[in-house]
């Protein structure tokens, strides 16, 4: 089912090992491209809210919290799934919500960075990030506490790991679980030590 | 405020506030998704539209033809901007290429268009719908064949000679002479280049991520061809920019275009696979390094030239910088050549200059320390200098590298590292340590403030001082409540607006000093407005704890804000002291590291970095930068790199999933330590930068690790295991 | 991203017969991929339909001892199952090597079979690949390969398979089922489910059109120490440069599959039974016939000495 519509694909090529000076050939793009977009309702709860939006099928989950929902908490850093800054639970898992669509969320429980805690009243992940200093710029911050907070109920539910040295033991929480289970979220400020710091903090208890 | 004499003792001093490890003051806002970043300003200004960028599928050539029909015939769009129907757009000052290119293609995924559409989806689908047709001409890519034809270039010293380099050296004993190689490295912050544009009449107001304020409203006035008066940037909150912001890029401008066609406001993000060949690069460097001692060590003659590219009008990657100041030696010579890539625009990346360049050099140290039977720690400690050595007249304000060496020794078990590499054995792990110099110029930079005590005791600053996860707003808030005698509380800071006053920006790791000090001369001169107000005498008020005080008498501060806010403007700025002291900030990088001996995977196992670098004003958020750096300096050692189809002229490896920075997992624990240190020559602060500092180094520990491990010395970074794996051992 | 429809089936042979009917229209399930690859118009589907839906999310024993796991399980489901990391350690391992936490609560057991190469020339659509436009040449021959394919390539196509759990199911001679169009059921050795390139590498499994995927079978357990090597250059969350996947029993004997290495998880039955001589015995029928660039010759040594690792580990 993977391919078999390739061959419309093709559009703005170029040469691949080029002649020092070629015509960089254009083929007409498929006619089922003009299409008008198709608008469907769709109903789903974010941090506990019923929320009703008739969107374009092409909204992501992401776009509809950040565009439509305006809760702008969770981020775009890359829409590829390949950072980790748009992660927000869904029905108590974490998913990359750029890579999912809005209208395939239908009766879903959205929670995003913004129903974990507000400023006034913070998450204890939240105030720990705080004290551990486990963020600078704050961009993939949202994600990475969204991915915390659903990481500790996935060692709580006995979800293996790539450095779960026994596969058949129960799962120990510590540093080295944490940081594979948390590889999905890039911190390009380099915070993960803090990062680590602070949710093995919340984890043990100590916060 | 002119800072021309050496500090002494001043209301800093006190450090209640500065020094200490506070939270910082937008943790909240940042942690619960409140801080609201360029693209995210619902908050201010509704009925926005959608821009998307269409680059260039050609590294250079010209744009034969480009039709839009289709592309404007799609349901939604607003309006198509190409450069046919922009108007005259004139370069920046700050850029190399043009931001919007045609006819004209100066390398691959230049911007050729904007699409505006009601929605992004819109937006991304005619975007994908506007048809161009390319003639491709010639172009250069390949560094290590356009190194002949590299020229000097026109600005910045590109050479340096003391002494005879070439007798000494080639009478020295013991020589070094290797050649090193560091790739393109992407900033790869994590928030893309985002803007909104909206014009009011011929006004234009634009929300951005640009780390230098000023900077960007000028060049967006300039590249628009509209009076710099009309041009306001609002960048409160960015989502990182390692230099990657320095810069008005592509999304802002095309903003600005695509609002006044859709006579809407617009909105516009980089996507991230047009990123890494749209916007800037830190240039791949090729290194040449000799050194020359006698038997004991000393070194007599002390050789760096070093090659990159840009485009025609580029600048070169100054990695032969720290060459001139790090070590002694009576003989030394660098070189900086420039070769035309047709790449796309090298520019800044943190720390330009010694990042690569350190990366080489502390490698070389390694080696000459190994060639000599000496212990590197001993061999960098031999060959301190306390001034300047091409000038050594000049002393340096502070310098202490072999302390902060010889702290890091202590700390991290140095003296169990096996001299011998590939000795030491974990499991299935060769481990080795590593160890490099950091060192890092401070720079200072004019920097201003607006502070206004109001009528409710609040003091509020506004600079246009920016905040790039660096601590900015924390740090002039402790500077702030420490000048004026209040608590943190009661403290409000206002950065990133072209309306406040023009601070020193983000870059250089001259941010920390630079604005907090122009922080304090605003803060001075409010001093003297309050105790004024006050009828106080001003050389004598203290304030502290909400009080002015003098002798006898104290009055609430707020007191002074009766009649209304009181509010001075002031600013910074520099004498002598750069040219009569060489300012720089030194440290120690330690690095373990476990190499696989099966696979020669390389993982860092403990990372420890020793500071010194003048006050450290916030030793929370400082430390934070310092970790954030070795992790990038780590990415640089072991992975990162923008690889060139030399071809095609683009880097192939253009999204977050193929060039591949650190996660988690890469990172163990780290450890920073600041050495107790004040700068009285830097400013009133004290202080120096960090933020650079932190990855100056770091990629030589690492590599110089994985050879302590594994007897394998791989000068082309990154240190990856296809590099290691003839070397490794036999397999069992 | 094109405009599409969506819509959620109701059971897998309507999907089927849905997809079937329309040349545009492609299931989606977990849409990792799929969305990823719409971003970039690589795939552009004028109708999506929604097979979530169709409770195919079940891990069952089989009559045969062995386990019957859904095509809808999402890829955290199955490395966690309990049965699975008993009997079936490589290939929870595998699941656990690949992507991040975020993706495989998302990525279902059929979409992971069916994600398409990592190739960055693939990713570009400014740039020629026969794996998009049939006949337009391959970019990446020449051009940047380290992260490609040394074994079964072609001169249309050097892309490497990015899956993991392909290479543990490969190992345990799983079957792919499917439910045609006209509602037969298919069960297809995984042998044979995923394709070399040859001169048609848009051409990658031996589904039909609207065919679709409703579960994995394993084969009753098979004993041994299982293992799952992940050689990348970054510690978590990278694709691999070589894997292994190994199961080896106390004589020595066993099995091994290569992720990394070609377009479809590579094993060779006939090398396997060099194994109790070694790595370097097993890796000179494994590896026979790779074609190798300077780039990426590195891979034949680090499978030798990856596969050499497992033995160790198994031997310890």
């Amino acid at each position: 089912m993977a391919i078999l519509d390739d061959l419309q694909l093709s559009r703005r090529e170029v040469m691949a090992t080029g002649a020092a000076i070629g015509v960089a050939t254009v083929p007409a793009a498929a006619d089922a491209a003009s299409g008008q977009p198709s608008i469907m309702k769709v109903s789903f709860t974010v941090n506990g809210q019923r929320q009703t939006l008739e969107l374009d099928t092409r909204t992501t989950l992401l776009d509809a919290l950040r565009e439509h929902l305006k809760l702008t908490g969770s981020k775009k850093g890359c829409d590829h799934g390949q950072c980790g800054a748009c992660t927000v639970i869904v029905d108590g898992r974490r998913i990359n919500s750029c890579l999912s669509l809005a209208v395939m969320h239908e009766g879903d429980e959205v929670t995003t960075i913004e129903g974990l805690g507000s400023p006034e009243k913070l998450h204890p992940l939240q105030a720990a990030f705080v004290r551990h200093d486990g963020y600078q710029c704050g961009y993939c911050t949202p994600g990475q506490i969204c991915s915390a907070k659903a990481v500790l109920d996935e060692i709580k539910a006995g979800v293996p790991s790539h450095v779960t040295a026994d596969l058949t033991a129960k799962i120990q929480f510590s540093e080295d679980e944490l940081r594979e289970r948390m590889s999905g979220n890039i911190c390009r400020c380099g915070a993960y030590s803090n990062i680590v710091a602070a949710v093995a903090e919340v984890a043990e208890g100590k916060a | 405020m002119k800072f021309d004499t050496p500090a002494t003792t001043n209301p800093i001093d006190q450090l209640k506030v500065v020094g200490k490890p506070v939270d910082r003051i937008d943790g909240p806002m940042k942690t619960t998704g409140r801080a609201p970043y360029a693209y995210e300003r619902h908050d201010a200004i509704p009925d926005i539209a959608y821009g998307y960028v269409v680059g260039a599928s050609i590294a250079k050539g010209r744009i034969a033809s480009m039709d839009l029909s289709r592309a404007k015939a799609a349901p939604g769009v607003l309006a198509i901007v190409t450069a046919a129907e922009a108007g005259k757009l004139t370069k920046g000052d700050f850029n190399t290429a043009m931001l919007l290119g045609g006819p004209e293609i100066q390398h691959y995924h230049q911007a050729v268009a904007v699409v505006v559409a009601q929605t992004f989806e819109q937006a991304r689908a005619a975007a994908n719908l506007v048809k161009v047709e390319y003639v491709r001409s010639k172009g250069s890519f390949d560094l290590a064949s356009a190194k002949d034809g590299a020229t000097k270039p026109k600005d910045g010293g590109p050479d340096s000679a003391v002494g005879d380099f070439d007798a000494a050296f080639a009478a020295a004993p013991v020589t070094l002479d290797e050649t090193y190689t560091t790739p393109d490295h992407g900033h790869a912050m994590m928030e893309p280049h985002a803007s909104i544009a909206a014009w009011k009449g011929d006004k234009l107001s634009l929300w951005t991520s640009n780390q230098m304020i000023a900077w960007g409203a000028g060049d967006v006035a300039k590249t628009l061809g509209i009076p710099r008066e009309n041009v306001r940037l609002m960048s409160p909150f960015i989502g990182g920019g390692f230099g990657g912001k320095l810069f008005v890029r592509a999304e802002a401008i095309l903003a600005a275009l695509g609002a006044k066609a859709a006579g809407r406001p617009v909105k516009v993000a980089l996507t991230r696979p047009l990123m890494f060949n749209n916007t800037t690069h830190r240039p791949a460097t090729i290194q040449r390094i000799r050194i020359g001692t006698d038997r004991d060590g000393r070194i007599t003659a002390i050789g760096h030239e070093s090659w990159s590219g840009d485009l025609p009008g580029g600048g070169p990657e100054t990695a032969v910088q720290q060459t001139r100041l790090l070590y002694a030696g009576a003989n030394r010579m660098t070189r900086t050549r420039l070769a035309v890539l047709d790449l796309p625009e090298g520019n800044a990346m943190r720390a330009p200059g010694e990042a690569p360049g350190l990366m080489a050099l502390e490698v070389a140290v390694d080696e000459m320390a190994e060639k000599l039977g000496m212990d590197p720690i001993d061999f960098r400690i031999l060959n301190d200098t306390q001034v300047d050595p091409e000038k050594p007249s000049r002393p340096f304000s502070q310098r202490r590298l072999n302390e902060c060496l010889r702290t890091g020794a202590d700390k991290f078990g140095w003296s169990r590292r096996s001299r011998t590499p590939g000795q030491t054995r974990d499991g299935r792990w060769l481990v080795g340590m590593g160890v490099a110099a950091a060192f890092r110029n401070n720079l200072v930079m004019k920097s201003a403030a607006r502070v206004r005590l109001e009528t409710s005791g609040v003091v509020t600053v506004e600079t246009d001082m920016t905040d790039i996860g660096t601590g900015s707003y924390t740090i002039i808030a402790q500077t702030a409540a420490e000048m004026m005698g209040v608590p943190l509380t009661r403290v409000n800071v206002r950065l990133g607006d072209s309306s406040f006053p023009v601070s020193a920006g983000s870059g250089g790791q001259w941010g920390a000093n630079s604005s907090t000090a122009g922080v304090y001369a605003a803060c001075m001169k409010l001093r003297e407005a309050v105790a004024g107000k006050l009828g106080l005498d001003p050389a004598t008020a203290e304030f502290a704890d909400g009080r002015v005080r003098v002798g006898n008498q104290s009055l609430p501060l707020e007191k002074a804000a009766a009649q209304g806010p009181v509010t001075a403007e002031d600013f910074m700025e520099y004498g002598d002291l750069t040219k009569t002291h060489q300012q720089s900030t030194f440290g120690g990088h330690f690095v373990e590291v476990g190499v696989d001996a099966d696979t020669a995977e390389i993982r860092i196992r403990r990372m420890l970095a020793v500071c010194a670098a003048g006050r450290i004003l916030n030793p929370k958020s400082a430390r934070s930068q310092v970790i954030g750096a070795m992790v990038m300096g780590a990415g640089a050692a072991l992975m990162e790199e923008l690889v060139v189809d030399k071809r095609i002229g683009f880097f192939a490896n253009h999204d977050l999933a193929g060039y591949e920075v650190p996660v988690h997992a890469d990172i163990p624990h780290q450890e920073v330590i600041f050495l107790d240190e004040t700068d009285p020559m830097s400013s009133p602060m004290k202080a120096k930068g960090v933020g650079e500092l932190g990855i100056c180094g770091v990629g030589a520990a690492v590599a110089n690790a994985v050879y302590n491990a594994t007897g394998v010395r791989v000068r082309e970074y990154p240190v990856t295991l296809d590099k290691l794996l003839e070397g490794m051992p036999v397999l069992a | 991203m094109r405009a599409f429809s969506y819509e959620r089936a109701k059971s897998p042979r309507e999907a089927a017969a849905a997809v079937a009917a329309d040349p545009t229209a492609r299931f989606i399930a977990g849409g990792t991929n799929l969305l990823d690859l719409m971003k970039l118009e690589i795939e552009t589907p004028a109708r999506l339909v929604d097979v979530n839906g169709l409770k195919l999310d079940e891990i069952a024993p089989t009559k045969d001892g062995g386990l019957r796991i859904g095509a809808l399980v999402r890829n955290t489901d199955m490395a966690a199952d309990k049965r699975v990391r008993k009997d079936y350690g490589v290939l929870s391992r595998a699941l656990l090597a690949g992507a991040s936490g975020q993706l495989r609560n998302k990525a279902t057991t059929a979409g992971n079979l069916l994600q398409r190469t990592r190739c960055p020339y693939f990713y570009d659509t400014n740039m020629p690949c026969n794996k998009r436009t049939p006949g337009a040449g391959c970019s990446a021959i020449g051009g940047f390969t380290r992260t490609l394919a040394v074994l079964g390539a072609s001169e249309a196509c050097i892309a490497t398979h990015p899956s993991d759990m392909a290479v543990a199911l490969r190992l345990l001679d799983a079957k792919v089922e499917t439910v045609t169009p006209d509602g037969t059921e298919r069960s297809i050795p995984i042998a044979d489910f995923h394709r070399l390139p040859g001169d048609t590498p848009q051409v990658e499994t031996a589904l039909a059109r609207g065919e679709l995927i409703t579960a994995v079978t394993l084969p009753k357990p098979i004993g041994g120490t299982h293992a799952y090597r992940k050689v990348r250059d970054r510690a978590s969350y990278a694709f691999a440069l070589v894997s292994v996947a190994s199961v080896i029993h106390k004589d020595g004997s066993g099995r091994i599959a290569l992720g990394g290495v070609a377009h479809k998880p590579w094993r060779v039955e006939a090398a396997e039974s060099a194994l109790p001589r070694g790595a370097r015995a097993i890796s000179e029928g494994l590896l026979a016939g790779a074609r190798t660039t300077s780039q990426n010759a590195f891979k034949l040594t680090l499978a030798e000495r990856a596969i050499g690792a497992a033995l160790a580990q198994a031997r310890a």
